[in-house]
């Protein structure tokens, strides 16, 4: 780890879904990016605006990343437990604004410096080791945007190897859409629990102790319906395995 | 183009009900995207034709009218006759002048063509007295039920071997020893049955995969062979095709045709690929004596120049189907539209226009699949989300869902505001949690309208009592966690 007052700092981009469901996930990160030996500081933020940008609201849009780009631009890195909202930020953050526009350059700056979790601990942070004793066989379902946008596919997995207790199993079509969608799973239900009920299909097949994935959309969507299914099969963000911290549903929950 | 995409919501229930559709589907799931993957996983230079054949299609549309029209000298050279229709009206009309008097003894044979199905062609040719057959096995099995192609390759897709036979055993005048369950058999009927359309036909109608600019050809790809016959057997042989379809020269051809079969059905090749050049020459064996190609616009080159101008590289391969979660859940007939999945998300709008077909775009989780696996590279989420945009410019979206965007977009904007609203949202939510296994876990199992579309089919994980950035706050973790 380098001297404090040298340490590059991060700044946490924690997502709403996070933020309101999931607040272990987020220190999950946080653990997971000091011991990688960054300094990290949480922003005041709200939603990334990729729920406007994709139900085409674009000006709703710009003004939400206007809102992000303003809190977050002065840090060394930016990184969030989502391959959704990081791509929103990367890939789609620049195209709401003008080329030759200073929120275009301003945009693009903080693109560069945006990462998804597990490819900033990979690719960035050059993770070698990390301190977690979770055991169980565990099957990873690759979220779409990060997948697809980001290039997410190798980085959990080789973080996953590092963790001696883990056997990975992978499923039948690792990268098939478990249906959430943003709003399409509120818009479209019916056809959002159809394509859920073949993800399940494939997770049970693996005969995994956990489903994984990096997103907090589709571990919502999977858990919400294997939990309806009354199915024994748990699911964890990444994250959480990685720090190992996959007992603890609910730090809020502690009365 | 007529479509029934209003009905999208009503039109998957019933899909998912259709326990028929959902087998075909299953299996579908299954089985297209590892044919797709295998053949393209063991050949390294996939990717990069595929990226030849993206700039191939783009240039082309970039040159289109200079290439028809270099097409058209070309076909006239070679004895032929380009014809040029604006509308769908126009296009039938045409087709029907070139098909004369109808006659009883000699019918239309056509092969499978989708443009013929956007202008409505069959109906259109019925209506002036012709009888039309469909020869590829697929849509004659869909012609004689009456119905629609839910699939741009499959068209008989959601029809199972059981019903075929009873839809030949009902239309079917042949004298049988059995009821027919064997697809063999229904197969060998099909055929006996329209051998004899194929000989007595004075027409042939077929589509086009593509159009040869330097050559004046149209490039026929089929798996039954059902094209070549319906191309040289009738005296009069139409073309009916879409003007994007035309590329330059024939060495693109082999570099299209390289992408296609392998995103299609997972094979280096189609089992036919004809190039057709005019009609019989002298000391030609086979052939028409008459050569005609419609060129249908219908909507095309208002494309040309705009943000879907993209969409035109299509070359209707359904790896965008086959692979999308929501045509596989629902399959084609659901989408109301002659043109299904992504690739038809994109079209069905700028053809039948936003207004009744506003939920095509939106039916998309914009998993970002078919753009992965399109062989010519169109960034099909970007062009949905394009017409999501439109939909909002236009104010044709729900103005309960505008508002409650406006609303968001506020609120985000001010992190305290944000937080202050959300923790009140999160609680209500939370009231109605039950416990689950564990007690550290709450699930909510009802939700009221508009949110009870969730716990329609799933349980919701409780929101946090706290959300994360309170906690952060509170425990003073503004400089890290020291732990």
């Amino acid at each position: 780890m380098t001297e404090a007052g040298s340490q590059q700092t991060v700044a946490l981009f924690a997502t709403c879904l996070v933020d309101l469901y999931r607040p272990e996930v987020g220190f999950a990160t946080v653990r997971l990016i000091e011991r990688a030996g960054y300094a990290v500081t949480v922003p005041e933020q709200g939603c990334c605006g990729q729920p406007n940008f994709n139900s085409g609201d674009q000006a709703g849009a710009r003004l939400m990343a206007l809102a992000i780009m303003k809190r977050f631009s002065d840090h060394d890195y930016v990184v969030t437990p989502s391959g959704s909202c990081a791509a929103m930020i990367r890939c789609h953050y620049p195209e709401l604004f003008e080329p030759g526009s200073e929120e275009r350059t301003a945009a693009e700056a903080l693109a560069a410096k945006t990462w998804e979790l597990t490819s900033f601990l990979h690719d960035v942070a050059c993770v070698e080791d990390l301190d977690s004793r979770v055991a169980g066989t565990v099957t990873y379902h690759d979220a779409c945007s990060g997948l697809r946008e980001l290039g997410v596919q190798q980085q959990p997995r080789a973080l996953l190897a590092l963790l001696p207790g883990i056997e990975l199993r992978e499923m039948p079509d690792a990268e098939a859409c478990c249906g959430f969608g943003g709003l399409f799973c509120i818009k479209y239900p019916d056809v959002s629990s159809r394509i859920a009920t073949s993800k399940l299909e494939s997770i049970v097949a693996s005969g995994a102790d956990y489903v994984v994935t990096g997103d907090v959309g589709c571990l919502m969507q999977m858990a919400g319906k294997l939990h309806r299914e009354g199915s024994p099969v748990k699911v964890r963000h990444i994250a959480e395995l990685l720090a190992g911290e996959v007992q603890k549903v609910s730090d809020a929950d502690d009365q | 183009m007529r479509t029934t995409s209003e009905q999208f919501p009503k039109l998957t229930v019933d899909a998912l009900a259709d326990k028929t559709l959902q087998r075909s589907l299953d299996g579908m799931r299954r089985v297209m995207p590892s044919i797709r993957h295998a053949a393209t996983a063991d050949c390294p230079e996939f990717a990069g034709w595929c990226d030849q054949a993206a700039n191939i299609r783009a240039n082309t549309l970039k040159n289109l009218s200079a290439y028809l029209e270099q097409f058209e000298a070309a076909v006239i050279a070679a004895g032929g006759k380009v014809h040029w229709a604006e509308t769908a009206a126009e296009a039938c009309e045409i087709v029907s002048g070139l098909c004369g008097e109808p006659n009883k003894d000699a019918g239309i044979i056509k092969s499978k063509s989708m443009v013929t199905e956007e202008i409505g062609l069959n109906a259109a040719l019925e209506g002036t007295g012709h009888s039309v057959t469909e020869t590829d096995l697929g849509e004659y099995i869909i012609q004689l039920r009456d119905e629609t192609p839910s699939h741009i390759l499959a068209p008989a897709l959601h029809v199972s071997l059981e019903e075929v036979g009873k839809t030949f055993e009902t239309h079917h005048e042949v004298k049988r020893a059995a009821p027919l369950t064997e697809a063999d058999d229904m197969l060998a009927e099909a055929r006996e049955v329209l051998r004899e359309k194929f000989l007595s036909a004075e027409v042939g109608i077929t589509g086009a995969n593509f159009l040869v600019a330097e050559t004046g050809g149209a490039v026929i790809v089929t798996n039954e062979g059902n094209a070549d016959l319906t191309m040289t057997l009738p005296d009069t042989h139409i073309v009916v095709t879409g003007i994007e379809k035309v590329v330059p020269t024939l060495d693109d051809v082999s570099m299209l045709l390289r992408v296609l079969a392998r995103s299609a059905i997972g094979e280096r090749l189609s089992n036919y690929t004809t190039f057709i050049h005019g009609p019989k020459q002298a000391g030609e064996v086979a052939g028409p004596k008459s050569f005609h190609v419609v060129l249908v616009d219908n909507g095309r080159s208002k494309l040309i120049g705009s943000e879907f101008e993209d969409i035109l590289r299509c070359i209707r391969c359904s790896a965008c189907l086959n692979h999308c979660p929501v045509y596989t859940a629902v399959g084609g007939h659901a989408y109301g539209s002659v043109y299904s999945g992504p690739m038809g998300s994109v079209f069905t709008p700028a053809f039948a226009g936003l207004g009744t077909t506003l939920h095509l775009p939106q039916a998309s989780t914009l998993c970002g699949r078919c753009a992965t696996v399109c062989p010519v590279r169109i960034p099909i989420p970007d062009l949905l989300r394009r017409w999501r945009r439109q939909a909002v410019d236009q104010s044709l979206t729900g103005s309960g869902e505008r508002r409650g965007l406006n609303i968001w977009a506020r609120i985000s904007r001010r992190p305290v505001l944000y937080g202050w609203l959300t923790s009140i949202g999160s609680r209500m939510i939370r009231s109605l949690s039950v416990p689950g296994a564990s007690s550290a876990e709450r699930w909510v199992k009802w939700l009221p309208f508009p949110l009870s579309a969730w716990t329609k089919h799933r349980d919701l994980p409780a929101p946090a009592r706290k959300s994360f950035q309170r906690q952060w706050r509170e425990r003073g973790f503004k400089k890290g966690t020291g732990r």
